[in-house]
């Protein structure tokens, strides 16, 4: 099976948080900037459906999947 | 400037336009069927269109590429303030904001919208929704408008100013509030305080609200201090010194953008749900599942019931609340190749980009399955699936919304099931003010399930 990238879009992130929820170990906070940090930009195939539902539920539409 | 003008069908100087806005353009047009000018401005000039509201060139882009230049403007651009007028009177002449808007909205998010906030919003909108149904019969009539604006007035007033103010209202606020909402005559981009019947109307509703609040304030300030846990955001504004009339403009500003929104999606949803009774019996299925096991209403809000949700989604791209957003150029700005002059209104259509036919294909049918995975049409097309707009001015408060709109159908749809009174096509928007609002009547009839 082909990998995936997980990208964030700062310019759009309005620092709700959610995908923290969502995929803790995938999604980190910068505070001082109060923006989304991707900790894992290529997560593993098993982290697939968490992502996906962030991405789904992001308030800000700020992240996207890229398959590589 | 370049940019083609799109024709116009109503002449500004007929008799039947009132004369405070003869010869202004567009205006007289927005007034009646604003719908049908937006989308005609795509259709004659495409992705970027003009057209005038009295002084005003005001210049309309739909489509992804435009919209997203649009939406990734920075403020000290595309300023929001200044492109709705009509709203001034309403928050109230003397009320002026320390902040910028873009830092209330940091500061609702912070305080009221915070995602470890949410769960008890919903124990709090569940409530809402119960005492609002506790005195329908086995069967009955409600209208749509009057139901969800009372529900929305409770709703909003208890999760963003607090409990202890939402205790002392009553259903003459939502009467207020929505004489406020009808204030909103596009008249006001010749003058917002023309003498005109709905403007008088909306002055005589804010005085009747502030009078409200200071009855509250009075009682509040005779009860004296109470424990820090039973305050509200009423006591603290009390605390710092702020009269009445400068805290009912906070309250409606606050309340404003969480309330006709909700309403009317609230009412779309259900008409809409009327409208495709298979759609209907899906979303009922899938509640009936998940609340099977007797969980909470709080609880699964919060979480994912995908096909109601794909039914809301829908109902929002057909009928976003707000059909045209508004910024006021503040230095001549490049878009697509075109110069934007200083002063200039810039505006993108949710209506009009949320039916964009290649993005969402058959784009004037109801059809939930479009945000099903791989389609995930709003996904897809996050530049133009914009109800709730885009970018960083995106609506703070959307998951607040999706999740009042989770709750309310979780408790209304398994405890009883709806009919129209009317014919379906008979439920309309009432177009005629900047504030869309469902026209009356706009009636169901509930019958109490037997479970």
């Amino acid at each position: 099976m082909s990998g995936y990238r997980v990208v964030a879009d700062t310019g759009l992130c309005q620092g709700h948080q959610l995908c923290q929820g969502e995929a803790p170990d995938v999604f980190g906070f910068d505070r001082d900037a109060d923006v989304v940090v991707v900790l894992v930009e290529n997560p593993d195939e098993s982290r697939r459906a968490d992502v996906a539902a962030a991405v789904k539920y992001c308030p800000a539409f700020a992240l996207s999947i890229e398959e590589d | 400037m370049n940019i083609p003008e799109v024709s116009m069908v109503l002449d500004d100087q007929s008799a039947e336009v009132p004369a405070i806005i003869k010869g202004t353009g567009h205006l007289p047009e927005m007034r009646v069927d604003p719908i049908g000018l937006f989308h005609r401005v795509r259709e004659e000039c495409g992705d970027v269109g003009r057209f005038r509201l009295a002084d005003k060139q005001v210049v309309l882009v739909t489509g992804a590429e435009a919209n997203e230049a649009f939406f990734r403007a920075p403020d000290d651009v595309l300023d929001q303030a200044a492109a709705y007028p009509f709203m001034t009177p309403i928050f109230g002449k003397g009320v002026v904001f320390d902040a910028s808007p873009e830092e209330r909205q940091q500061m609702l998010k912070n305080q009221a919208l915070r995602g470890e906030m949410m769960r008890g919003h919903a124990q709090t909108i569940e409530g809402e929704i119960r005492r609002m149904v506790a005195d329908w019969g086995d069967e009955g009539e409600v209208d749509l408008l009057d139901f969800f604006a009372e529900l929305t007035i409770y709703t909003t007033s208890a999760c963003l100013i607090g409990k202890p103010f939402r205790s002392q209202l009553d259903s003459s606020y939502a009467d207020v509030y929505h004489r406020l909402e009808h204030g909103t005559d596009a008249i006001a981009y010749v003058d917002p305080y023309a003498d005109i019947e709905s403007f008088r109307v909306r002055d005589q509703a804010r005085e009747e609200l502030v009078a409200k609040v200071q009855a509250i304030v009075d009682a509040r300030v005779a009860r004296g201090e109470v424990p820090r846990e039973e305050r509200d955001l009423l006591d603290v504004l009390i605390a710092v010194g702020m009269d009445a009339d400068y805290i009912t403009g906070i309250f409606i500003s606050m309340m404003f953008a969480g309330h006709h929104t909700s309403s009317g999606t609230a009412s779309w949803a259900m008409i809409e749900l009327l409208r495709h009774p298979d759609v209907m019996a899906d979303v009922v299925a899938e509640l009936d599942d998940l609340y099977a096991d007797g969980s909470e209403v709080s609880f699964q809000a919060l979480r994912s019931i995908p096909v109601l949700e794909s039914a809301l989604k829908e109902t929002l791209r057909l009928h976003p609340p707000l059909i045209i957003l508004m910024r006021v150029v503040q230095e001549d700005f490049e878009l697509l190749g075109n110069t934007i002059p200083a002063g200039t209104v810039l505006a993108a259509s949710p209506r009009v980009s949320n039916r964009i036919e290649a993005d969402f294909p058959k784009a004037d049918e109801f059809d939930p399955d479009r945000y099903v995975d791989p389609r995930q049409e709003d996904l897809q097309n996050r530049w133009t699936w914009i109800p709730f707009g885009a970018g960083k001015h995106r609506c703070v408060g959307n998951a607040f919304a999706m999740m009042q709109m989770k709750a309310i159908f979780s408790v209304i749809l398994r405890d009883f099931e709806f009919e129209p009174v009317q014919p379906l096509d008979s439920y309309q928007d009432d177009f005629t003010k900047m504030v869309i609002q469902l026209a009356q009547p706009a009636k169901v009839r509930y019958r109490r399930r037997t479970r």
